[in-house]
């Protein structure tokens, strides 16, 4: 116990002397860091930032210290968390690889494969996309159609990915691709790792309803790959992925809560747009009475959360709990969009006219774009269907 | 905020289980509301848990006490929630006997937690006066005459007000209705002059009591706490009682889900069983979802009390209101998936389903909670 106060405690100490001030205000989305080739700093305190956070290997945590990761338990991490969450400091590396891929790798990949490929994404040097919808394979995944072929010493790689996250500035993509035709769905597939900087592969963004262009539709036209790019045996890649996806959901939540900071908070802003009656109440009885179940049903989500880690840290976990918290904390964050448009009222209607204030478009804008949430990472459908087969044990 | 239990806590769980589960399954409780029982409980079943160490539970180790905490409780609870036990419990050890604890004196204390904990004293709380809770609403008069405290009003809806031997009142000294001040905890035998007492018996097969108080006269040495300054002492019991309520429902809500999703895995129409239809299984799983929400909360709300963590409040409203309307949602849901069955007095699941209305009203429905915890947010 006395060395954990006293790891939190240096913890404290090395972050208030090492993050500067401006790394320590809310994130905004513009600012995030973003590894890869083609990284880019808005500021030179973001630099340094990120450069202090990568030279402890802190970017990584809790991945082995000889791939670069920063070694620490999993109560080290998480005080880590909260010391940078209690002293606001931003986070110093965004990437899919460090939060999904990197540590499917871990679990999956040959020695040569990690080596080749985490110290990278500790150190932010590549940016991993992830190639798995197809136009015609959503949340049946498994009816994905792009294939790889065998030519002996490399597969030649042909067909499209869909909604592939920043493709046109990541690095390199983690594909499930075809690898046999005759079996199973499930059990031809194959996870393929690809260079995008390969000659055949095309990255194209599309428009999404808040203007954005982060996704893309990506292209291979005779891609040729490695054949030491392959994780996992050949044709079992579905279990990689299966793998991966736990990761995904804990993304997912990652996610949403930076979202939460850039809005603000939102008692601040119902009172601003709604105001207070002579009895220091916020003056809409319905607007208030929403607030207060919205901020309830928060509270309950983040407690969720809080109680899966001590059953984590205790080893006595209950199967059900976790497969609630990404249904839950998506579906919160929409009523919450809803929510703080209702309080806006005609402020909140458009991130194209200058009338409206910086903060306002942006709301607005997350409001579109976090229909998303619910969607991606397995649908909040697909979810139900889970908890229902899994947790509930209902019969198929 | 530890809301995972220890080892003892677990082991009690599962003892209380095993004990209510042979010893006072739910058929006693219709046994009990068909009868039309002159106290609404089994006076065997309190003592079996008086012998248990139940009551004690809470209790400083003084006073016979285990130390399981307020979590330990919790678990008790749960289980009485899930076995619709009928008991002195709640008002008599978790109002009552906290009122004692929290704001007697040592010679109120001796006086009476060991007979609260051998099973042979049992209190109420009489605070509301309207069909709602809003205890700073309270309007009967405690009036000190040479010496003498004389009390005159009316309380409604007090649970167990129509079997306890003592009642703990509150009542006003000083200041208007609402006022948060001027509030005074006082101890009444339930047979003394000047209290008449008229029994209400809820749907639920549970008991409460309207009580008109007559110019009753109280000696000083029955105040609980300084007169006139009951505000904190008080809060403090209410919010235990609705962080212990809110265990009672998080374990009845869980108990009728657990039977509804084993009618799904049982009942067949079409040929297949009614649990293969995706949109009942949809439903089923929103509902686990709300479940596994409210009871973060709870356990969150429990764990409060024993860190004697400063936002109690907050976290009583938050686990209250949750577990209110998840409670609700999920004992229509389970009348609904039961079909027709489900609206028959021979299925269980009517049973929740009314427990369930009573309890939301304990303590404070939610628009209570909800307007709680804004004010308290400074909204
Ligand atoms: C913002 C965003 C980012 C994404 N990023 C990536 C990425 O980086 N890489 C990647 O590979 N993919 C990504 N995706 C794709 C994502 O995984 C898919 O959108 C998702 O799996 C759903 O597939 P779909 O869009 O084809 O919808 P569909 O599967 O066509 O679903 C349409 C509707 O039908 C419902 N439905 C489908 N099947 C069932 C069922 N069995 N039971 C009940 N209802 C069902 C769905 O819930 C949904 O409401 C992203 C998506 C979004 C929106």
């Amino acid at each position: 116990m006395e060395t954990i106060e006293k790891f939190r405690l240096d913890t404290r100490d090395w972050l208030i002397a090492n993050c500067p001030e401006s790394q320590r205000q809310p994130i905004i989305k513009d600012q995030q860091i973003w590894g890869g080739r083609r990284r880019s700093f808005y500021c030179e305190d973001a630099k340094l930032w990120f450069e202090r956070m990568r030279d402890r290997g802190w970017t990584a945590p809790s991945w082995p210290t000889q791939y670069g990761g920063g070694g620490m338990s999993s109560e080290q991490a998480k005080i880590l968390d909260q010391e940078m969450k209690a002293l606001g400091c931003r986070p110093a590396l965004y990437d899919i690889g460090l939060w999904m891929f990197g540590p499917a790798l871990l679990e999956y990949g040959t020695e040569e494969q990690k080596q080749e490929h985490i110290p990278k994404i500790v150190r932010g040097e590549i940016r991993w996309a992830q190639g798995y919808s197809e136009p015609s394979a959503g949340s049946d995944l498994a009816s994905l159609k792009t294939r790889a072929e065998d030519k002996g010493d490399h597969f030649l790689v042909n067909g499209t990915k869909m909604w592939t996250t920043q493709g046109d500035k990541s690095d390199w993509i983690f594909c499930l691709v075809r690898t046999d035709n005759d079996a199973p769905k499930q059990q031809g597939i194959s996870f393929l790792l690809i260079d995008m900087a390969t000659e055949g592969v095309l990255a194209r963004p599309m428009e999404l309803i808040n203007g954005d262009l982060e996704f893309c539709q990506t292209f291979f036209d005779d891609v040729k790959v490695p054949k030491n790019n392959l994780v996992g045996k050949l044709n079992e890649g579905w279990s990689v992925a299966k793998a991966l996806l736990k990761y995904e959901r804990n993304m997912m939540s990652i996610m949403s809560s930076i979202v939460e900071k850039e809005e603000g908070d939102i008692v601040a802003i119902a009172k601003h747009y709604v105001g207070l009656d002579s009895s220091g109440k916020l003056a809409n009885n319905s607007l208030r009475s929403q607030l207060t179940e919205h901020l309830m049903r928060a509270q309950g989500d983040a407690l969720n959360a809080l109680r899966l880690y001590q059953q984590h840290k205790s080893g006595v976990v209950d199967g059900g709990l976790g497969l609630t918290l990404k249904y839950l904390s998506t579906s919160e964050q929409q009523h919450k969009d809803e929510l703080l448009l209702a309080i806006m009222g005609n402020r909140g209607l458009s991130w194209h006219d200058p009338i409206f204030s910086k903060s306002e478009k942006k709301t607005v804008k997350n409001w579109a774009y976090n229909k998303a949430h619910t969607i991606a990472g397995g649908t909040s459908e697909i979810q139900l269907n889970i908890i229902a087969k899994k947790a509930l044990q209902l019969p198929s | 905020m530890s809301m995972v239990l220890n080892e003892e806590q677990r082991l009690l769980q599962d003892t209380i289980d095993d004990f209510l589960s042979s010893n006072a399954p739910i058929e006693q409780l219709r046994h009990l509301r068909d009868s039309h029982d002159e106290k609404g409980y089994s006076i065997d079943l309190w003592q079996q848990l008086t012998d248990l160490g139940i009551p004690s539970i809470l209790m400083p180790e003084e006073f016979g006490g285990f130390g399981f905490g307020f979590k330990g409780l919790g678990a008790v609870m749960q289980q009485m929630g899930r076995n619709l036990t009928a008991s002195p419990l709640f008002s008599t050890v978790v109002l009552g006997a906290s009122t004692i604890e929290l704001g007697g004196t040592e010679s109120q204390q001796k006086a009476l937690l060991p007979s609260i904990s051998a099973g042979q004293l049992t209190l109420a709380l009489a605070v509301d006066e309207t069909h709602h809770h809003q205890p700073l609403n309270s309007a009967t008069s405690l009036l000190d005459q040479d010496g003498q405290l004389i009390i005159t009003g009316k309380k409604v809806f007090v649970l167990d007000g129509h079997s306890a031997d003592k009642l703990v009142v509150v009542a006003r000294s000083s200041g208007n209705t609402g006022d948060p001040e001027g509030l005074s905890l006082v101890l009444v035998d339930s047979d003394a002059a000047g209290v008449q007492i008229d029994r209400t018996k809820y749907m639920d097969g549970r008991n409460a009591a309207n009580i008109i108080f007559n110019n009753v006269l109280v000696s000083h040495d029955q105040v609980i706490g300084d007169l006139g300054k009951a505000r904190t002492i008080l809060q403090k019991v209410l919010d235990r009682g609705v962080i212990a309520m809110s265990a009672e429902m998080l374990g009845g809500c869980q108990e009728v889900f657990d039977r509804t999703l084993q009618y799904l895995c049982d009942r067949e129409q079409f040929g297949v069983k009614i649990g293969t239809f995706q949109a009942l299984q949809h439903r089923a799983a929103l509902m686990f979802c709300q479940i596994e929400r409210s009871k973060s909360a709870v356990l969150s709300a429990l764990a409060s009390i024993d860190e004697n963590s400063s936002d109690s409040s907050l976290q009583a409203s938050l686990a209250k209101t949750l577990i209110n309307d998840c409670y609700q949602h999920v004992s229509n849901e389970a009348i609904q998936m039961h079909g027709g069955m489900g609206i028959t007095d021979e299925l269980d699941i009517g049973l929740f389903l009314k427990r369930a209305r009573v309890s939301m009203q304990i303590l404070g429905d939610s628009d209570f909670h909800k307007n709680r915890y804004a004010e308290l947010n400074g909204y």
